[in-house]
């Protein structure tokens, strides 16, 4: 009997243990998916001991320390204290954190998936790093500020099931809504700096940083036009896909997030994006002086800098040039990210599905701002491209290398 | 056995046509055609380009061209468009890079040189093959190797680069731009310098013939007075 007894006391114990196994491991998993790493680790910091400053149009702000180091980090929290961040957006003591931490869209987050990304967060080892003094600008910086923000702009409420829908679409419109917070850079952000979410991921361009984040939807007038749930998912696993390939911020979040998520994730995540509605038909942007005489030199450029990979049709080539005709990339509402990609070229991201991925050369060295302006503007006309030209100005405004 | 052979035969002709798919079959499948990023500044070959600026690589060590890559990365060295390009590459994609450059075998370009005094001269002439032992500042040639072509497998040659880029290396250490893993040897050095110091180096480096023989010295053929993170600590 003692032995039975003893046997069924070990069996439960395993069992303990390998439950608390689990919810690390889906804490890990979910802290992935929510790109934490993104803010919370320095470019080559300890893992989740904060330190990167997020630059923000109100000051810069830095990223705290979120391993579990008792004075620096969270060692003290206690996973109500965690769940209050992520759902309320307040800090332990109370006050209102900034919304650089997307707290807008963390509020979505389960109780159980918080407790499961707090549980894997104290695992980590420790790493004794002071925060970093807050540098926001007058009057930014007075937190009570937040308070009114906080009514206008926020409202706290887990995600709430849309029982008409299928799993796969709610788990998609959760993982969108929630810890992949697509929102936060595919909105407009108004002046007070609260992303727009109405229409929602109806793309802005990303503050600071200057890339321009698109319209996420997938019918005719989506900035996802022409792309298939399979296309998202592929971009999202591999940083590229036939219809085009990961870019600026958005790259870093395919090497650090996406493409460790599950083909299912995944699934649901286009699942949802193709469910969104779609825009009205965009208006033609104002045409600029001189926008004709941009476009014939352009034409020149193009022919000789860019047609040997992305073709004299614009049509690209199969998985290592992406296609320029068709892509709403290309036609974006502004043309920042044609005019980034023509002066700083670059990698498609390396991943698991692209290990030695196909590169694009950097143009700002060998091209000046006109003729810069004129190939942007001529991918943005030629072909079925119906997009406004952009002007030297323009291009002179983004030398400025992308990067921290 | 016939049938196995014409199954293997099915099947091989069926992964070409996977394969064939995959990417178009006119993009060549070959890590030149794949790195056009790199080779648009730096040569097809990383001979470098006709700026000043843009440093060959053909070869130098692979360790050392690998590392360069990381350090840009991690925001060790700072150049802003090569932190873009490297940003989002795998250590085994790096390594192959490297590895490619490192094994370039082309002629050395000439670069304009720079206007210097002769005393100017006979100091960047002193201190790289001597040093400044009362300063503490060792000669070039006790790491990078008597010919200065540079060590195996982590140590740069510093033959056939142009004065422009010498002295922007030499002054981002000095301005806190360029650093790599501690202890930072190079960074030591530099505080060491001063500006002087900094632009005889670089012109009496920039005008030496480029010897004969331009390959790195075997790893091991130098004993470096210092401490450095790049050689293990």
């Amino acid at each position: 009997m003692r032995m039975m007894k003893a046997f069924l006391f070990a069996c439960l114990g395993i069992t303990t243990i390998a439950h608390a196994d689990d919810i690390v491991e889906r804490g890990r998993y979910l802290a992935t998916a929510g790109d934490c790493a993104s803010c919370h680790t320095a470019r080559n910091g300890k893992p989740f001991a904060g330190g990167r400053v997020i630059a923000t149009p109100f000051g810069p702000i830095p990223a705290p320390n979120l391993t579990p180091d008792a004075e620096t980090g969270i060692g003290g929290w206690s996973a109500d204290d965690f769940f209050h961040a992520l759902h309320e957006g307040k800090g332990r003591d109370g006050t209102s954190l900034y919304p650089a931490f997307p707290f807008t869209s963390y509020t979505k987050v389960t109780r159980a998936d918080c407790d499961a990304i707090f549980a894997w967060l104290k695992t980590l080892p420790a790493v004794r790093q002071p925060a970093l003094p807050d540098t926001l600008r007058f009057p930014y910086r007075m937190r009570w500020l937040m308070g009114p923000w906080r009514t206008i702009f926020f409202d706290a409420g887990e995600y709430v099931a849309d029982a008409s829908r299928p799993a796969s679409w709610n788990r998609g419109a959760y993982l969108v809504q929630g810890l992949g917070h697509c929102n936060e850079c595919h909105a407009r952000r108004n002046s007070f700096g609260a992303p727009v979410t109405e229409p929602f991921l109806a793309g802005g361009i990303i503050p600071v940083q200057n890339w321009y984040a698109p319209d996420l939807s997938m019918g005719v007038n989506g900035g996802l036009a022409g792309w298939s749930e399979a296309d998202v998912v592929t971009l999202l696993k591999t940083g590229r896909s036939s219809r085009g390939t990961a870019l600026g911020p958005m790259a870093d979040v395919v090497m650090k997030s996406t493409r460790h998520l599950t083909d299912d994730d995944l699934a649901a995540i286009a699942t949802y994006l193709k469910s969104l509605p779609d825009p009205e038909p965009r208006k033609p942007g104002e045409s600029i002086a001189g926008a004709k005489d941009l476009v014939a030199n352009g034409r020149g450029t193009y022919e000789r800098q860019c047609a040997a990979c992305h073709g004299d049709d614009g049509r690209g080539k199969g998985d290592a040039y992406p296609p320029l005709d068709r892509n709403p990339t290309v036609t974006d509402p502004t043309g920042i990210n044609v005019i980034r990609a023509v002066l700083s070229g670059g990698f498609s991201p390396a991943t698991e599905g692209n290990p030695r991925p196909y590169s694009m050369p950097p143009f700002s060295q060998r091209l000046d701002d006109d003729e810069v302006a004129g190939v942007v503007s001529y991918i943005r006309q030629a072909w079925s491209n119906k997009a406004s030209a952009v002007s030297p100005g323009d291009v002179r405004a983004y030398r400025s290398v992308p990067g921290e | 056995m016939r049938s196995i052979r014409r199954w293997l035969a099915v099947m091989a002709i069926l992964s070409c046509i996977g394969s064939a798919t995959a990417t178009d079959a006119s993009v060549p499948d070959t890590l030149v055609q794949r790195i056009a990023a790199c080779t648009s500044c730096h040569g097809e070959h990383g001979e470098g380009g006709d700026n000043g600026f843009n440093p060959r690589l053909a070869g130098k060590p692979a360790a050392y061209l690998a590392r360069q890559m990381q350090d840009f990365q991690r925001g060790l060295r700072h150049y802003p468009l090569m932190e873009h390009q490297v940003m989002n590459l795998s250590e085994p994609y790096m390594r192959e890079i490297a590895e490619y450059f490192a094994a370039q075998e082309v002629p050395y370009a000439t670069h304009p040189a720079p206007s210097v005094t002769a005393e100017a001269k006979a100091r960047g002439e002193r201190l790289a093959t001597q040093g400044d032992p009362a300063r503490g500042i060792p000669a070039c040639m006790a790491c990078h190797g008597p010919q200065l072509t540079g060590v195996q497998p982590d140590i740069p040659g510093l033959v056939g680069l142009p004065y422009d880029y010498l002295s922007a290396q030499l002054g981002s250490w000095r301005t806190n731009t360029r650093h790599t893993v501690e202890p930072d040897c190079m960074a030591t050095i530099v505080s060491r310098l001063t500006d002087a110091d900094i632009s005889a180096i670089s012109a009496w480096l920039a005008t030496r013939p480029v010897p004969a023989d331009a390959h790195a010295a075997p790893a091991g053929s130098v004993t470096p007075p210092l401490r450095c993170g790049v050689l293990g600590g």
